[in-house]
């Protein structure tokens, strides 16, 4: 089916459609949309990303109409979720641990967009609208986080906003306006509440440009290279849905293990502890999923220097598009940027360990170095590749990739299965 | 293998469509049987809470109420009226000819002691508390109680005898714990 046969067809289908393309723009978007023929699994991780925001969206307005948003009643109405509310547990585990999946999504899914180039021309502003969203995300989940009222709830929403007092002359005041008072207390924990139910619709709202920035010039691909015929796309609908499908299950199945097996493994036990605005517990280290963006932070002995830093380490993000300039996309033709971002993707790794870690001995010395590549890979390695490094392997089309890699294959196969026939 | 090669084998008829229409069906069963779980596990959520039904009988002294008087206590979030009722409360709630009404309940199926009347005090009609408890308040037309919002009005049996409510006041499941207390519920 093609636009034109659904605007030609009669009855109730094409009735509305004249009047309301609805069925021709998904028609357009998600059954017929042309899509590289050669997109490995790493390309599931976008739709995944959308379903887990449905699916924090879905249960965080069911806990929403179980939760109160007051000091004195927040701790107590999520141990009534736990306790006496039908199924109450499942949800708050859902969506608990659905913050955790989301981050672990999203994280993969930039690492593809690293490795493959998918931050380059044509495609900046869709790359600057995910940082957007990254952005979002983390404020929503850190606002999230302090609304069960544990001591991590409470000394998180300290430290964080304390982040802000950091600048000179405007930072009392902005911490104050934060705060709605002079320390974390019931109007700070009511607007987080407001706001944590707001942002999520504005996450869907830019995703909603990211699709519309994406669908413009298609996927990228393993290749790197532009679409160049018919030939090198296939429809959208059956071939990806399908592997979508796959995907989605894998990742429930992984899911649904934490969730009933190990809920509270990525959890924090002191925020079982309820808020003491009189005593900080002794080891707070904020969701595993900020711990590298903490690690930088305490790597700087400066206050002001390493709150800069925190930021800078996603605001780079944004410029990425015009540090690496290189005209080759993907990784897989590039012998010393696939280098370079595994030693990056482990330096993540590194950082998201010492963050984790007390801030003493050695673990301020790894930090210091791995910061330190963090920001040397975006500022330093990929302007110098840019200019000197060489290609290698560079195939002429998708078509031509896809059928050295696959056909040859099976044409050896097919070739073992005659000679076997022959025995 | 060229393209028009792969093109030719996905038009082959040596495609297996039952394989294909196995797989269909059971990819989407599995699918919706999943969601459909998970959905209804998920809206049960919105059911009352165990708090909320642990909340769900009342016991009330009716000793200290004299005749004629009222008592509204709450039970499940709902007023309920009980009426100490006078002698002529009784007879005029008894001797009427019940085939009149709209909804025919002799008085004696409504009460387990003719001298109490226990009732939920919620309008059949839209919800909303008949007016009638208190001392001044407009018992309406017969007696009993008069509905504010569209004008129901109400007899000495809680019974609906004029407005738009289709049905008499409800009786709340009761019984007689000692000859003056009861429990709702």
């Amino acid at each position: 089916m093609n636009e034109n046969d659904l605007n030609e067809k009669k009855g109730l289908v094409g009735w509305i459609d004249k009047r309301l393309p609805v069925f021709t723009f998904i028609n357009h978007n998600l059954r017929d949309y042309p899509t590289p023929k050669n997109l490995n699994y790493f390309w599931n991780f976008g739709s995944l990303a959308g379903i887990t925001l449905v699916i924090m969206i879905i249960t965080g307005i069911l806990l929403a109409m179980q939760y109160t948003a007051d000091t004195e009643l927040a701790f107590d109405s999520v141990e009534r979720i736990m306790r006496d509310v039908n199924n109450g547990w499942l949800l708050r585990y859902i969506h608990m641990n659905g913050a955790s999946m989301f981050f672990i999504i999203v994280y993969i899914h930039i690492f593809r967009g690293l490795y493959y180039g998918s931050y380059k021309p044509p495609r900046e502003i869709l790359w600057m609208l995910g940082v957007v969203i990254l952005l979002l995300m983390m404020a929503t989940a850190f606002m999230g986080y302090v609304l069960p009222w544990g001591q991590m709830s409470f000394w998180g929403a300290t430290v964080i906003t304390n982040l802000f007092s950091a600048f000179p002359i405007v930072g009392d005041y902005i911490v104050t306006f934060l705060w709605g008072g002079f320390s974390v207390d019931n109007p700070t924990l009511t607007r987080f509440f407001v706001l944590h139910y707001l942002l999520p619709f504005a996450i869907v709202g830019v995703v909603a440009l990211h699709l519309v920035a994406l669908h413009q010039f298609g996927s990228n691909n393993p290749t790197g290279i532009d679409v160049k015929s018919d030939g090198d796309t296939i429809p959208f609908h059956p071939y990806y849905t399908v592997k979508d499908y796959l995907g989605l299950g894998v990742f429930l199945i992984i899911y649904a293990v934490l969730v009933f097996f190990a809920p509270n493994f990525l959890g924090h036990p002191d925020n079982y502890i309820p808020a003491n605005p009189l005593q900080t517990p002794a080891h707070i280290v904020p969701e595993w999923y900020f711990l590298p963006f903490y690690a930088i932070l305490r790597a700087v002995p400066d206050k002001l220097m390493g709150v800069l830093l925190m930021f800078a380490a996603v605001a780079v993000l944004f410029i990425l598009p015009w540090l690496d300039t290189h005209k080759v996309r993907s990784a897989n033709f590039r012998p010393y940027y696939k280098q370079f971002f595994w030693l990056f993707f482990v330096n993540c790794l590194v950082l998201g360990w010492v963050g984790a870690m007390p801030a003493e001995g050695i673990y301020v010395l790894i930090g210091r170095f791995a910061s330190f590549y963090y920001f040397a890979f975006f500022l330093i390695i990929m302007p110098i590749l840019s200019k000197f490094e060489k290609v290698s392997g560079l195939p002429s089309s998708i078509s031509a990739a896809v059928l050295t890699e696959k056909f040859d294959g099976e044409a050896r196969n097919e070739k073992n299965i005659s000679e076997s026939y022959v025995k | 293998m060229k393209r028009e090669d792969i093109t030719n084998k996905r038009n082959d008829s040596s495609i297996d469509e039952e394989k294909r229409d196995f797989l269909y069906i059971t990819t989407t069963g599995l699918a919706l049987a999943g969601g459909a779980v998970t959905g209804l596990a998920l809206i049960n959520t919105m059911n009352p809470a165990k708090d909320v039904l642990a909340l769900s009988t009342t016991e009330v002294d009716l000793s200290p109420l004299e005749e004629g008087q009222n008592l509204t206590v709450m039970w499940r979030g709902k007023p309920i009226f009980i009426r100490h009722r006078t002698l002529e409360d009784i007879s005029s709630a008894q001797n009427i000819d019940i085939e009149g009404l709209n909804h025919k309940e002799t008085d004696q199926s409504r009460v387990q002691n003719p001298k109490w009347l226990v009732v939920v005090g919620v309008c059949t009609h839209l919800g909303c508390v008949p007016l009638g408890q208190k001392v001044g308040d407009s018992k309406g037309e017969f007696g009993g109680w008069f509905c504010p919002c569209h004008g129901s009005h109400y007899d000495t049996s809680g019974r609906i005898r004029k407005g738009p409510a289709p049905l008499n006041l409800e009786i709340p499941p009761y019984e007689f714990v000692s000859e003056d207390i009861i429990k709702i519920g």
